[in-house]
């Protein structure tokens, strides 16, 4: 049934918006379980009357089709590539000074670690000089800058990997109220899990260290990076 | 001939810097004008081959080697730069150093970049603070 009457040839008088709230299809979206059907036997034994036909037959259930496809028909090829990890930009190397260009911490300059198996790029602020914490970032989105930092101190735990930064799976909540509000309130933030705050703090250490060696380092990683008027990021040496 | 308004001329002697090819941003010395396009120029103590050159692409500076014969050749002119030291007075002059610093300041990087900026914010507040305590006097 049309219930945006046409104001002019492809122009109805409501918008999408409208004609879905007036379709009230929202109000069947409810999820419900199929019965379960019963699974029903492949055969059936039947009696059959006449003496020369052996009294019982099995009977497939679903007679099969009378016809079947004259050609064959051709199936796709499956590939079998599978996406490698990228390779690393010469310019980065573990110590380098990265500055990040997208995501919650863009303008950040950070310290580069390791690249992990995913091909993303293990930084971190540290978190005590710019608040930025052990971080995936992806190496697109990213400046080499020509400056290093000394980690040669620095131990690297073998469990820095992905599976470390990968959310636990939870089972969806039913509603998107439940997961964001408790009581009618916004619910209280979950603190950072303990171990991970250790492994920022024990990483950061043998940093701090190093950087402290450079005078106006700290400070560097601490200001933010942006382009001022005239400057031009291809024209710009990093 | 009258007196002219204008300082520098196409001569014969007179320090050019070149502002496009292989050798731009190095001087040379006019040894001999071609026609009204272009020169012969020569800079044999600033790696500038012995080539006609448009004057176009060349900048006259105020210097200029004095006596130098027309048509001298590489080693003459040579001779002449060193013994008016036209080299060093070219780096000591304004126009060089400014043109030397504004290749230091491109050839920097972002951490360089960062420390002269810490660097001038530190020298606006030494002044800052001279001025006020001297106005305050």
């Amino acid at each position: 049934m049309a219930r945006s009457k046409e104001l002019v040839p492809g122009i109805g008088r409501l918008s999408r918006s409208q004609v879905f709230a007036k379709r009230g299809l929202f109000k069947g979206q409810k999820k419900s379980t199929a019965p379960a059907s019963e699974a029903k036997p492949e055969t059936i034994e039947k009696t059959i009357g006449g003496e020369k036909n052996g009294g019982k037959r099995l009977i497939p259930t679903v007679k099969a089709p009378r016809f079947y496809p004259a050609e064959d028909v051709s199936k796709p090829k499956k590939s079998r590539k599978s996406p490698k990890a990228p390779s690393l930009r010469p310019s980065i190397t573990p110590g380098t000074i990265l500055i990040l260009l997208a995501g919650r911490y863009r303008g950040k300059r950070v310290v580069f670690l390791k690249q992990l198996t995913s091909g993303l790029l293990l930084v971190t602020g540290p978190y005590k000089v710019n608040g930025v914490p052990l971080r995936r970032v992806n190496q697109a989105y990213v400046i080499a800058t020509s400056t290093m930092v000394d980690i040669s101190e620095l131990k690297l735990d073998a469990k820095f990997d992905d599976s470390y930064f990968a959310k636990p799976s939870t089972k969806s909540s039913s509603s998107a109220e439940e997961e964001f509000f408790e009581d009618g309130k916004p619910k209280a933030k979950q603190p950072i899990a303990e171990s991970k705050a250790a492994d920022q703090k024990a990483v950061d250490s043998a940093l701090l260290a190093s950087i402290k060696k450079t005078e106006n380092l700290s400070k560097y990683l601490k200001a933010s990076w942006g382009l001022s008027k005239g400057q031009f990021a291809h024209q710009l040496v990093f | 001939m009258a007196d002219s308004n204008f300082k520098r001329f196409v001569e014969v002697g007179r320090v050019v810097l070149l502002k496009s090819g292989p050798s731009a941003g190095n001087i040379a010395v006019i040894t001999e004008i071609i026609d009204h396009n272009r020169a012969i120029i020569d800079g044999p103590t600033t790696s500038v081959p012995r080539q006609s050159y448009p004057y176009k692409h060349l900048t006259l500076t105020p210097l200029r080697v004095a006596k130098l014969p027309r048509g001298a050749r590489s080693g003459a002119v040579k001779k002449f730069i060193e013994k008016e030291s036209i080299v060093e007075r070219w780096n000591q002059s304004a126009w060089a150093k400014k043109r030397a610093a504004i290749s230091k300041r491109r050839s920097l990087n972002d951490f360089g970049r960062f420390q002269i900026l810490v660097a001038k914010k530190q020298r606006r507040d030494l002044v800052r603070k001279i001025v006020a305590k001297e106005s305050k006097a």
